[in-house]
């Protein structure tokens, strides 16, 4: 019960700070915009043709263009509160449902490349450490510099060029194959569609994680509890499985938990390369084409998914940890 | 009394790099010789960071890698080469390390002293068994599903020893097991090694513990910058 309570509390705490943090990230963005030579009405009309000054003031006038900042902020707020965010300029629809459709597809995006390098970068990163300053070991590391040295813009590019162009094998791009409606999209389309951006964004995040998994595997291997483990006949792979993972399993995830807001700005990257349709590429249009609701919009969500990953890091940290865990039974 | 180790002319010295790339070679422990029979308790008696540590790693093969090791180390009279050591640490020769750091953290007791099993049944047998020590050495159950942290001094002080009984061993190495304890539990500690000594065990304590030495040990050597200077018998220190 005890345990519960402190659970509580703790997320209740995380859950002022959240809100502390989104209150600060609305005003900020919400300035810079208002800074920024975005101009929402330029946008509307530049669709309509020939306007004439009359109906630009009308416009300007419906959408406050022209009040002061605070009067414009507290209106957006107050509509942001009843979970109006306003109308796309670009797509010409509520803010939310763009969002809501573009995430589910950045979402599977992002969380297939996620759980990817991180189980492929734990496992190089184990086999690393294992084989410390072998040949192995050497390969796994010339690796990971490389690929932790290279942007990610340019891997995609270079991939895109391999597999897409060269090889032919997959799509170089588009969510849906040109000329099909997206309702007759059938699941191997886009699968078939989803791999290379995958294997991208997962192969940006492989290195961290296996650099991580490997010197926190040797720090194991240095410690006084694994010599004593070899003392008593423990040996090889098994001791490696019995005393190295379970010490190094739980920080690595902590990691890769961690790792969301990179996940999101490489995803930003690799949507636009491969022109997939997920929410970095409505982010870097709306930016582009002054699609100012759909750009805070966008602010406001991705910073909700990061501040999640850190969260799920946090509890994982606190709470997960046996250490911590009876530790606090105990001490109640 | 047969002869149980023999530790012949060793010396373990690790390389250093002193200015640029010149190395020098650092000595630790220089030419040790001593021997231990069984059911006897030999004491290595010297200051902390002195190196005494190095010797019982040298025994069971976990020196670091770059440490070199020179001289003999012999079991029953044989000549452990590192594959021998790897196959008898752990079963004939047991280590007692010196703090509740050398579990496992996240690892239940019952779990880390049982060890690697093949099979259920081996399992069940080993954890018959670890019962049983356990209760001999006042540890209910309920220590079996608890975590190294969760241990008070005292009972990590038996868990530690009574996960080295647990295979039947000829040889105990116990590498500093009193500092920071109570009067209590130091005697009580001691009091493990007189009773495995009873048992024909060999003991070979290493310790900066000078009362200690002499209250168990039968002979106690002198360790001094890498050297045992002399070994000899309890007596020849109390004057008696």
């Amino acid at each position: 019960m005890l345990k519960n309570e402190k659970l509580l509390k703790f997320l209740g705490k995380k859950i002022v700070r959240f809100i502390i943090l989104l209150i600060f990230v609305i005003l900020l963005s919400f300035i810079l915009i208002d800074m920024s030579p975005i101009n929402p009405v330029k946008t509307y009309i530049a669709n309509l043709g020939v306007v004439s000054p009359e109906k630009i003031a009308i416009l300007e006038s419906y959408w406050g263009v022209n009040e002061p900042i605070t009067t414009k902020m507290f209106n957006w707020l107050a509509n942001i509160i009843h979970l109006d965010f306003g109308t796309s300029l670009i797509y010409r629809a509520p803010v939310l449902d763009v969002i809501k459709e573009k995430f589910v597809a950045s979402l599977v995006l992002m969380l297939s490349s996620w759980i990817f390098s991180g189980v492929i970068g734990f496992l190089l990163g184990v086999i690393a450490g294992f084989k410390k300053d072998t040949i192995i070991d050497k390969a796994i590391k010339v690796y990971c510099y490389i690929l932790q040295s290279a942007p990610t813009f340019w891997i995609a590019l270079l991939f895109l060029m391999v597999f897409s162009v060269y090889l032919g094998w997959f799509p170089t791009g588009l969510g849906v194959p040109v000329g099909t409606l997206s309702e007759n999209v059938s699941f191997w389309d886009w699968l078939h569609r989803l791999i290379l951006p995958m294997i991208t964004l997962s192969v940006v995040g492989i290195a961290s994680i296996t650099l991580f998994t490997r010197d926190k595997l040797i720090d194991v291997m240095n410690s006084d509890y694994f010599l004593f483990a070899k003392a008593r006949g423990e040996s090889g792979w098994n001791l490696i499985v019995r005393h190295g993972i379970r010490n190094v399993l739980l920080p690595a995830i902590t990691l890769q938990f961690l790792g969301f807001s990179e996940l999101f700005g490489g995803a930003v990257l690799v949507e636009q390369i491969f022109t997939y349709p997920g929410i970095g590429q409505a982010a870097v249009s709306a930016g582009l084409r002054s699609d100012v609701p759909l750009l805070l919009g966008i602010v406001i969500f991705s910073a909700i998914f990061v501040y999640c990953g850190n969260l799920i890091a946090d509890v994982l940290y606190n709470f997960v940890d046996p250490r911590i865990r009876e530790g606090e039974e105990d001490g109640g | 009394m047969d002869k149980l180790l023999d530790v012949e002319n060793v010396s373990i010295s690790f390389i250093q790099y002193t200015q640029g790339l010149n190395q020098r070679d650092l000595k630790v422990i220089t030419d040790l010789t001593l021997d231990i029979s069984e059911g006897e308790i030999l004491a290595v008696l010297g200051s902390s960071g002195s190196g005494k540590s190095l010797l019982a790693h040298a025994i069971f093969g976990i020196l670091p890698e770059n440490a070199n090791l020179n001289g003999k180390i012999k079991y029953k009279g044989k000549e452990l080469s590192q594959q021998d050591k790897e196959e008898i640490r752990g079963k004939d020769i047991v280590l007692v390390p010196q703090s509740v750091n050398f579990l496992d953290p996240l690892m239940k007791i019952s779990d880390q002293a049982i060890g690697h099993t093949e099979s259920d049944e081996e399992k069940k047998a080993k954890k018959t068994k670890q019962r049983e020590i356990f209760e001999h050495y006042n540890l209910g159950p309920e220590v079996d599903d608890m975590y190294p942290f969760q241990l008070s001094g005292g009972m990590a002080r038996r868990v530690l020893v009574s996960t080295a009984l647990l295979s039947d061993p000829k040889l105990v190495v116990a590498d500093e097991p009193t500092p920071g304890l109570d009067e209590k539990t130091v005697q009580e500690t001691l009091n493990h090694f007189k009773h495995m000594k009873e048992d024909g065990i060999g003991v070979l304590l290493i310790t900066h513990d000078i009362h200690a030495a002499l209250e168990v040990a039968d002979r106690i050597g002198i360790f001094y910058s890498g050297y045992v200077i002399e070994i000899a018998l309890k007596e020849d220190f109390t004057g008696t």
